[in-house]
């Protein structure tokens, strides 16, 4: 057996759970890890310029690769920089294990230099931690952070290591554990099979159903299924924020994205609908709206791995416990066995109703926005030209604010892990960074991120580390001068006063700034320039390209759900409401 | 109303604060809080009381089991249960009428008196919750110094049990 310092057991470790790629930052409680790191050729160590960045590249790596991401960094500092990048990835239950540096065992508690309870102070934001107080433990602790990240609900595991557990000059025998087992987490894989019938039973007797999926499905990589089952009942379906692309957004029987700013017909089918399948989604606030008013003629099936989910903020009455892939296939089986089809004439008078909704107020039918012209970009024009530019085929990226919301609702998603957003935690400044770690993952792939000034600013400094590494992203800033979801909100409940939502005398020259670092920058003020130069900037294919797009000021997201309301509560536009 | 939910945990540091944590956390409000190990030393046994409605009942129980740290979780409530917590009362007991009423009071109460001075007894009880607020009611007018409760300790009746 071989015998290894800490450090090297470390990287020995990571290699073994099958890592190739970890992005940090050193500092003195890990430069044992960083020593060893420099002496071994298969794990690969990007250095970013944040450690909040390290955390939302690992981030961006995994959402796009289903891989566990990782991210190494020092103790104090570093680890209350990672603690962003950790949040986020916890509110959207991605597989992260995040290493951080800890002083040495015997200063723990002195507030020693750069000393901070990591467990501590990640503990409300990680699916498990771990402190490893031994050499002989890092192996088996780390064998078990990546299961824990990547089993059950997944979640972002935290493995702090003393200085001195990771120390060159004491070495301890090395093995890899074939298996991990905790007596204490046994995550449930199946469904009740007893459940799972009167799921399919009440499922098959449906006259207004939706489907309604969410992140789940892309992480349990259950899209197949989803578009099997939703195929063969020829039911709607509509996606979470998090689930775009779960299901294809070009196919007709997608209604588009649900809540806060969904479409008019996915919102006014929930309102109306039946029985309401939801897989692998939460009910969160930015869905549900009112609590009270939400869905009242509905039958609730809701299928999730996470027990806590269920029944948390609506009571299903059909609750499954399980993975979106196992419990759909099984509800496929059983379909199969009881024989019993949907009512095809109910179900053509729904779509008869769906159909007519989106004519009327559908975003997809019609141009519900003024159109762009000369010198006013409307953003949902950018994207327009994003996709087409792109063939729909990007992965896209995205910060947090209108041009979120705008590219959730204009990149029609086909595919899943290709839409890469902050959906839980709403994390400005994640964008960037999650396009490097996807750009790594995919090195020919088109990768773009789409931002705004405001949120581009959080984590501007990593243009250094995308020159570095040469990762080509391109970042379309829809800039609109102000922190435009913001300024959305002060018009809309604070009568337009505009408080701490302005700057636009202050804002970068970005192309000047792009260049600085050593990319491609461009400017683009007039419409008819657009499709043009988005076709330039992806024909740039080796090159970082910083695209800054003049867009509308006044511009708001329609629809919006009406506060207090029920989900088909929207405000349309400016003037127009349900 | 009172649930009564007892946990066992793997022995290990952080563990507790953990169920501490998730508490502050998600809202939740602790009324007692007892833990220590059990026979076998690598599980702790946790016992914790708190006020709930039905639904976030059922949410504490699977927010707990959710953590990692916890092997299994049960609402004592649910089920007969056996409730028991230790006090140790210190009241002021100068002259003889005084000590003599605090003593039938104590046997009473099926108390024991485990220390004496010129000028204090300290009682030890066991029992439910409210039997020892009904004690403590009872001795209030003659003059506590000092309170000391355990908290809830509990366990299911009948077959029932938990182990791993």
């Amino acid at each position: 057996m071989e015998h290894l310092s800490g450090g090297e057991i470390v990287i020995c470790a990571l290699k073994d759970a099958g890592v190739k790629h970890v992005w940090g930052y050193p500092g003195g409680a890990a430069l044992h890890i960083y020593d060893a790191l420099y002496r071994q050729e298969d794990v690969e160590h990007l250095l970013v310029r944040h450690e909040q960045a390290a955390v939302h590249a690992a981030d961006g790596f995994s959402r796009a690769t289903g891989e566990v991401g990782t991210a190494l960094v020092t103790s104090g500092p570093g680890a209350t920089n990672a603690i962003t990048g950790i949040a986020t990835a916890y509110m959207d239950s991605i597989p992260l294990v995040v290493i951080s540096g800890q002083v040495p065992k015997i200063k723990i508690g002195q507030d020693a230099f750069q000393e901070t309870d990591m467990v501590g102070v990640s503990r409300p934001i990680v699916k498990h931690s771990f402190l490893v107080t031994q050499a002989e433990d890092i192996a088996e602790t780390i064998a078990k952070a990546y299961y824990i990240a990547s089993t059950g609900r997944p979640g972002p595991v935290v493995v702090d290591i003393p200085k001195d557990v990771t120390d060159p000059n004491y070495k301890v025998p090395y093995e890899w554990p074939a298996n991990i087992k905790m007596r204490s987490y046994q995550p449930t894989n199946k469904g009740h099979r007893g459940q799972l019938k009167r799921a399919v039973k009440t499922l098959l007797s449906a006259k207004k159903p939706v489907i309604y999926s969410g992140g789940g499905v892309i992480l349990d990589n259950a899209s197949d299924q989803l578009i099997e089952l939703a195929q063969r009942l020829n039911y709607p379906v509509t996606n979470t924020l998090m689930g775009l692309g779960a299901y294809p957004a070009t196919d007709r029987q997608f209604i588009g994205m649900l809540g806060m700013h969904g479409t008019y017909e996915a919102n006014t089918a929930m309102h109306e609908s039946d029985v309401i399948f939801a897989v692998g989604a939460r009910f969160d606030d930015r869905v549900t709206n009112d609590l009270d008013k939400f869905c009242p003629h509905a039958t609730i099936i809701h299928i999730d791995v996470d027990p806590t989910s269920i029944s948390k903020n609506i009571n299903a009455h059909i609750p499954v416990v399980g993975t979106c892939t196992s419990v759909l296939n099984e509800m496929l089986s059983i379909a199969d066995d009881m024989a019993t089809e949907p009512d095809a004439e109910a179900i053509k008078d729904w779509w008869a109703r769906i159909d007519q909704w989106r004519a009327d107020k559908g975003i997809y039918t019609a141009n519900r926005y003024e159109p762009s012209v000369g010198d006013i970009i409307k953003p949902q024009d950018a994207i327009k030209a994003l996709y087409k530019a792109t063939d729909g085929n990007a992965y896209v990226t995205s910060d947090v604010g209108q041009h979120q919301m705008f590219a959730a609702q204009y990149y029609l998603f086909d595919k899943p892990r290709r839409w890469i957003n902050s959906g839980g935690l709403g994390t400005m400044g994640f964008g960037l960074p999650a396009a490097m770690g996807v750009q790594l993952a995919f090195p020919d792939a088109q990768v773009a991120c789409v931002t705004g000034e405001g949120s581009i600013q959080m984590c501007i400094q990593e243009l250094s580390t995308c020159s570095q590494y040469n990762l080509p992203v391109k970042i379309i800033n829809l800039n609109n001068s102000a922190l435009g979801m913001v300024r959305q909100w002060q018009d809309m409940n604070y009568s337009s006063r505009y408080s701490q939502s302005l700057y636009e005398d202050s804002l970068p020259d970005f192309v000047a700034l792009a260049e600085a670092y050593g990319h491609v920058g461009m400017k683009v003020t007039r419409y008819e320039d657009l499709e043009e130069k988005m076709r330039e900037c992806f024909a740039l294919k080796d090159r970082t390209v910083f695209m800054d797009i003049c867009v509308d000021k006044s511009e708001h997201v329609y629809p919006m759900q009406i506060p207090g309301g029920a989900m088909g509560d929207l405000f349309l536009n400016k003037s127009e409401k349900t | 109303m009172k649930r009564i939910i007892s946990i066992l945990l793997e022995n290990e540091s952080g563990a507790l604060s953990r169920v501490v944590g998730l508490f502050a956390q998600r809202g939740y409000n602790i009324d007692t809080l007892t833990v220590a190990p059990t026979d076998d030393d690598t599980l702790s046994r946790l016992t914790l009381t708190t006020q709930s409605d039905d639904q976030m009942a059922e949410q504490i129980v699977k927010q707990l089991h959710k953590l990692i740290d916890t092997i299994k979780v049960v609402d004592l409530t649910v089920g007969s249960h056996i409730e028991r917590e230790l006090m140790l009362v210190k009241i002021k007991a100068s002259d003889a009428e005084v000590r003599a009423e605090l003593k039938s009071c104590v046997e009473i109460f099926r108390g024991h008196v485990v220390d004496v001075t010129a000028s204090t007894y300290t009682v030890q009880l066991t029992g439910d919750s409210d039997k020892l607020d009904a004690f403590i009611d009872a001795v209030r007018e003659i003059g506590i110094m000092e309170v000391v409760r355990t908290g809830v300790s509990g366990i299911a009746r009948g077959d029932k049990f938990l182990r791993v």
